[in-house]
């Protein structure tokens, strides 16, 4: 029953998505072919028929209907910059997203949580101390500034503009080693916002756990301090930091959008800021529903896991 | 012992158990002295010195002699842009934090006190604003309104609520299981009564914290809306500054003293909101 409900509740989150997608970028002020041609030569008989091309002079709630079901379809409408189809523009630039935000996930997820760990059990010990100050000083740090700013310390050693040389040889290895030295830059800066995050999620999951009667059971026994924490406090406390890791998903793609623009990376970030700078309101559109869409999803598959993971949730 | 009892009973009074804290009180000082210049800039700096059309100096200067900061792509000094940029990054983060924590607030009590059909539907609204990113609804929402301070404010402040509204509807929900809210109740009280005399009085210092973390976030939101060139073009504030250092190629001119400056800025004054309101967190909540 209860995860009927869940997967009811993230329905009705993606309709709600949908809803909001077509909603924002109707119910504004102002014409949008106006805003979206602005600054270039077009006439009055030019902006009627675009009007008629993307349907913008039919009624509203035909509109919403035409655009649900393409919806469905996954037609997400045509691209005014492009001149494609927003879902092939969108699926072009997929893989690098999922390359650079899946690499810095990982790294900071296990970064981030080795951290929590070790300061939340030494409590106030100075490793602590540091890890606090430092996260806390990483999560006021604006993401595309920690980027810039490493482009500029590193200077020549890594590339700080898009995925790969031209001029590389074609050749399987040759092409990794050239996307992974383009990586590193881009995948640092995710890595050093997000990781802070998640060390201080982990740091409090675990001191909350400090104090429950089974650690002291567990000592009585005559565990090693070691063991205690690996086998018995670390497990429990781990369940809700994980979950907040899928929760936190928002987070990260945040963080995508601005670290793609610092660094030209030639994904979904990087596809926002062209769009927003068009305005490109139909590809903004289908950004905005297919990112939501994805956080939703993200959310359900965290409800799910927590509640494999962890049996007294007792979802599944 | 209500939130309300816990600020009294500190170790000497709010105030007290506040300064016990450094952290918090070095972040305060920070905070004072970013308004002092937030508020002096506008006097002291001539409007010649900021405008683009009639700067003399060379773009590019590293920091020396006349310009101890240096100058900016346009030849501006950068410590009068770093002057002039505090009140914009503190007023559109202290308006939009008022902004979200209000509505926060608003749909906190109201799904929380109120059961029924409309607490159920806000409730589930809450949640749905609560998973989605909201940076990105901030940047739509900023693309397609016209640019200026009121539609970062807007854009910021509509998008960053649901956490607090969490928050609130949580200790409304605590409050109002208590034995002396059923008694207010037993004696006639009706909504206006139990909200304005029993709920708003406890939630009022989670909020005040609440309030001074979404600054610091507030702050980091504007930064990013202006350097991805969503700011308003006729002011200036610190992501402002960092838009104009991406755009014309600070980092490749290694011009360090016109990358460093705004984003240190930034993170000071965020740093400074956080450490203060983890200070009133800890007066607030004191440790069971």
């Amino acid at each position: 029953m209860r995860l009927a409900g869940r997967f009811g509740g993230a329905a009705l989150s993606l309709l709600m998505v949908a809803v909001l997608g077509f909603f924002l970028f109707r119910v504004v002020p102002g014409d949008p072919v106006v805003s979206m041609t602005r600054g270039r030569p077009v006439t009055a008989e030019m902006q009627a028929a675009l009007r008629a091309q993307f349907g913008l002079d039919r009624p509203l709630h035909e509109q919403f209907w035409t655009y649900l079901t393409s919806l469905l379809r996954g037609d997400l409408g045509t691209s005014f910059t492009f001149r494609r189809p927003v879902a092939e523009v969108i699926l072009d630039r997929v893989g690098p997203t999922v390359l650079l935000v899946g690499t810095a996930t990982l790294i900071a997820v296990l970064l981030g949580l080795w951290l929590g760990v070790r300061a939340a059990w030494r409590r106030d010990s100075a490793f602590d101390r540091v890890t606090t100050g430092v996260s806390l000083t990483l999560w006021a740090v604006p993401t595309f500034w920690l980027g810039m700013l490493l482009m500029m310390v590193t200077g020549d050693l890594f590339p700080s503009r898009g995925m790969r040389d031209t001029d590389t040889a074609p050749d399987l290895l040759s092409q990794a080693l050239d996307v992974g030295h383009h990586l590193v830059l881009p995948s640092l800066t995710l890595v050093a916002v997000v990781c802070a995050e998640y060390a201080l999620v982990m740091r409090s999951s675990l001191l909350e756990e400090m104090h429950a009667p089974y650690l002291t059971t567990a000592r009585a026994k005559g565990l090693r301090d070691d063991l205690v924490r690996r086998r018995h406090a670390v497990p429990n406390a781990v369940l809700p930091a994980i979950t907040l890791v899928f929760l936190r998903f928002g987070l990260v793609v945040a963080g995508a959008i601005t670290t793609e623009t610092v660094f030209s990376w030639p994904g979904l970030g990087l596809l926002f800021h062209d769009a927003l700078t068009g305005p490109d309101y139909f590809l903004l559109q289908g950004l905005l529903v297919v990112t939501a869409g994805a956080v939703v999803v993200m959310n359900l598959l965290a409800d799910l896991l927590h509640g494999v993971l962890d049996p007294r949730v007792g979802v599944v | 012992m209500s939130f309300a009892d816990g600020v009294r009973t500190g170790r000497g009074g709010a105030a007290g158990a506040f300064l016990a804290h450094r952290t918090g009180v070095a972040g305060a000082v920070a905070l004072a002295v970013a308004a002092l210049v937030a508020v002096l800039a506008p006097l002291f700096i001539p409007a010649d010195a900021l405008d683009v059309t009639r700067v003399t100096a060379q773009a590019w200067q590293p920091p020396g002699a006349g310009h101890w900061l240096g100058t900016d792509h346009t030849g501006r000094s950068v410590a009068l842009l770093m002057a002039q940029g505090t009140g914009t990054s503190l007023f559109v983060g202290l308006t939009a934090a008022v902004l979200s924590v209000g509505i926060g607030t608003f749909a906190g009590v109201v799904s929380g006190h109120f059961g029924g059909l409309l607490a159920g539907a806000l409730l589930r609204v809450t949640d749905f604003f609560l998973v989605l990113p909201a940076l990105v609804l901030a940047i739509a929402l900023s693309t397609v309104l016209p640019r200026g301070l009121g539609t970062i404010i807007l854009a910021i402040g509509l998008t960053s609520w649901p956490s607090t509204a969490r928050m609130v509807r949580a200790q409304t929900l605590t409050i109002e299981a208590r034995p002396f809210v059923e008694r207010a109740r037993a004696l006639g009280g009706g909504h206006a009564h139990v909200i304005g005399r029993h709920v708003l009085p406890s939630v009022v210092p989670l909020v005040l914290v609440n309030a001074t973390l979404s600054v610091a976030s507030a702050i980091v939101a504007e930064s990013t809306l202006a350097f991805l060139g969503l700011g308003d073009p006729t002011r200036i504030s610190w992501g402002a500054m960092l838009h104009q250092a991406q755009l014309h190629g600070a980092v490749p001119q290694r011009a360090w003293w016109f990358l460093l400056p705004p984003g240190l800025a930034i993170v000071v004054v965020v740093l400074a909101f956080t450490l203060v309101g983890r200070a009133l967190e800890a007066v607030v909540t004191p440790k069971r």
